[in-house]
């Protein structure tokens, strides 16, 4: 029978592999596992700290043993063994003051794999890229164009020593040691990321990107990306992550910390492809994550991230609206298959007056997984005509998944206003069977409709990331209607 | 073109149609009418594949090839056409984006090269103007919001895109006012070829005072009971259905 089924496409989605999930055998550096005062000691050695520096980690530490795993998501999860992972994993031919010449041959044979090239080609498409593998950046392109502008992108690690009072006035500002048990982990351990300072008055000629890969076994990934736009200023950062496949969780606690001053915009998009396990659930990463900004007076933050990756996700990508007519907005697709769980949204807290927030989150559920959106929307006593849209729609592929929406709504101002609105979708057999009718066949048509219902999100990502994002779409998903 | 032999089909264990034989050739046009029940919309249904339903005995041949192995997506590869009774809404996918899929899906099938993008805008302000279309439908999400008259324009519509071999239309006249079926009508008029065959399956006479046809088919319980020339719609609008029972 030349009949191509639902239940053939479910079995070939079901054992086709993880694109992403090749490793690459670098020689590399790793820590003994386990975590204590003097590891972290060695990390802000490793690194040629400052005092300052090495002082901030063990505070942080400090806070963190104190603290405990939060278990409010709706997910579940065996919780990590923070004492069998090592903190600090670096291929050892990195040096990112080194030319690509010097660079580890099947480094750049992975970058290849990965789809990055760091050389004339992204040079073409005007996009900066700092690659961080494992724990430490390996190449930062474009940084003398950029210098020209003033503007400052590179490793957090190289910033703490060439911009210390830079990273020391806004590190931690927005998200706090104390914030939560991640972060604080993060504060204590993490080992690099991207620093970007865009001057006053400048608008980034390219999109900054950082691209973040876990390649080492047995580690976990702690970066630390800080954005700083002085008055007036723009940029757009993009940011990729995969890592190789591997029976084991591993464990991703990022910060991300987003400042906007006066007048000044940042949009911040993220396409993030974590290994999500196998189709029974074994292995994949845990992305527990922190990212918030702060907006000052008329500035705007816009998040937009495509979520298909990582066996369990947390993440809430938030504003806070401090200045007077200041925006956040928040644009999300978060996908799940098999196994995988997400609890994701935003938290939008409007403080100034006439602030603006907009949430458009779009998930799609398959397979056996859980897709909650979380969000909650706080309205400031002071912060008068304070306005927040937020519309949360979910697609369900099957019957085996879940969809959950937990929305909260806070507000002490009676002049603001809220409007949420919520959808609940399936594709149906009758959708298929019109789009086969046609000519489409049912792997396309799904891609169609997926595609159809998260739009309004994928217009919102730069050119090339959304050819990327919506090719992932295909993958993760494709496969789980019956 | 078409071969309907002895065509037993149903849902589950319940039997809809028990019998059929047909034979449309091309250039020819056949309309079949019943009343509600008699199985019209489930002999649509099942030549052009729609799983839901069982084929339990007989055949569906066209051009000398069993189509029952093949994918509703395969016959449409094929060129078979079914316009919907009631056309499904995509949210997000515009008629345009959702259209030049589907015939580059079929260029493909058929060994084909994608259509270039100004050809294909050609043929949609070609096939648009034809159907007497207001283009800003064109950009809208797929039958979504549409009324009913703007559904049944947008699906002649796309069959004209398509060029199908063979177009079965399900009841396309209801939802449409008198205005409108005049030009749906007289789209459908301006496809015929001597190469392609049009089924209509109807209710009413009224479509076939526009669309005439070269033979009438009575349904009743899943068999043709009676056949005719284009006299018979008449005959039946005159005398209404309890005549054939």
């Amino acid at each position: 029978m030349s009949k191509y089924t639902e239940d053939d496409l479910r079995e070939e989605l079901e054992t086709q592999e993880y694109e992403y999930g090749f490793y690459t055998d670098l020689d590399a550096e790793t820590f003994p596992k386990g975590l204590n005062e003097d590891i972290i000691r060695a990390i802000s050695a490793k690194k040629n700290e400052p005092e300052w520096m090495t002082d901030w980690r063990l505070d942080a530490f400090r806070i963190w043993e104190q603290m405990e795993e939060p278990e409010w998501a709706n997910v579940n999860y065996p919780k990590p063994d923070f004492q069998a992972i090592s903190y600090y994993s670096a291929p050892k031919k990195a040096d990112p003051n080194k030319s690509l010449d010097d660079v580890d041959p099947e480094l750049l044979e992975m970058y290849k794999k990965l789809g990055i090239s760091i050389d004339e080609q992204k040079k073409l498409q005007g996009v900066a890229v700092d690659i961080v593998v494992d724990s430490v950046s390996v190449a930062t392109t474009f940084k003398e164009t950029l210098a020209e502008k003033g503007i400052i992108f590179m490793p957090i690690s190289e910033a703490i020593q060439e911009y210390p009072e830079l990273v020391k006035k806004y590190m931690g500002t927005v998200v706090p040691k104390t914030d939560n048990f991640y972060a604080a982990l993060n504060s204590a351990v993490f080992t690099d990321g991207s620093f970007c300072y865009i001057p006053k008055g400048v608008k980034c000629p390219m999109e900054l990107s950082t691209y973040f890969r876990i390649n080492e076994g047995g580690t976990g990934q702690f970066e630390r990306t800080l954005v700083v736009a002085d008055e007036s200023s723009y940029v757009s950062y993009l940011e990729g992550c995969t890592a190789p496949a591997r029976d084991e969780n591993q464990l991703h606690a990022a910060v991300v910390e987003l400042i906007a001053l006066d007048d000044a915009e940042i949009k911040y998009s993220t396409v993030q492809n974590w290994f999500p396990g196998d189709k029974d659930g074994k292995g994949g990463v845990f992305n527990f994550v922190t990212k918030r900004g702060i907006c000052h007076t008329n500035s705007k933050i816009s998040w937009t991230q495509v979520e298909t990756g990582s066996a369990v996700t947390w993440k809430y990508p938030s504003c806070v609206l401090k200045g007077d007519n200041s925006v956040g907005e928040f644009y999300s697709i978060a996908v799940t298959n098999n196994y995988q769980q997400a609890d994701t949204g935003t938290k939008m807290i409007h403080l100034g007056k006439n602030t603006k927030s907009t949430i458009i989150s779009k998930g799609i559920s398959a397979g056996k997984s859980q897709n909650s959106y979380r969000g909650l929307v706080q309205i400031n006593g002071r912060a008068e005509n304070a306005r927040n849209f937020s519309q949360c729609d979910s697609l369900l592929m099957g019957n085996k998944c879940g969809a959950h929406t937990f929305p909260y709504i806070e507000s002490k101002n009676k002049s603001a206003q809220i409007e949420h609105e919520a959808t609940t979708s399936k594709i149906g057999e009758d959708q298929l069977f019109y789009c086969n009718q046609r000519g489409i066949d049912t792997e396309k048509a799904i891609a169609l409709i997926v595609n159809g219902f998260s739009k309004e999100v994928l217009n919102k990502l730069p050119m090339e990331f959304a050819v990327e994002a919506q090719k992932l779409l295909e993958i993760s998903l494709e496969g789980s209607v019956g | 073109m078409l071969k309907i032999e002895n065509l037993h089909a149903g849902v589950e264990d319940k039997g809809i149609l028990k019998g059929i034989n047909l034979e449309v050739k091309a250039g020819e046009v056949h309309a079949i009418m019943g009343p509600n029940g008699s199985g019209k919309s489930t002999l649509s249904s099942v030549i052009s594949g729609n799983e839901a339903f069982e084929v339990t005995d007989g055949d569906v041949i066209l051009e000398d090839e069993s189509v029952l192995e093949l994918s509703p997506d395969e016959r449409a590869h094929k060129g078979v056409f079914m316009s919907f009774q009631y056309p499904i809404e995509i949210p997000g996918v515009s008629t345009t984006n959702f259209i030049k899929t589907a015939i580059n899906e079929k260029r493909k099938a058929n060994g084909e090269e994608e259509l270039p993008a100004k050809d294909m805008l050609k043929l949609i302000r070609e096939k648009s103007a034809l159907l007497e279309m207001d283009r800003k439908f064109l950009s809208r999400s797929l039958n979504e919001g549409f009324s009913g008259g703007e559904k049944k324009r947008n699906e002649i519509f796309q069959m004209a895109m398509l060029e199908p071999k063979l177009a079965i239309l399900d009841e396309t006249d209801s939802g449409l006012d008198i205005d409108a079926l005049k030009i749906v009508a007289n789209g459908v008029n301006k496809l015929r070829t001597k190469e392609n065959a049009v089924i209509v399956i109807t209710h009413y006479q009224r479509l076939l005072d526009y669309i005439v046809p070269d033979f009438v088919h009575v349904l009743h319980d899943g068999k043709i009971v009676k056949s005719g020339g284009k006299e018979l719609a008449l005959e039946l609008e005159a005398k209404g259905y309890d005549w054939i029972k």
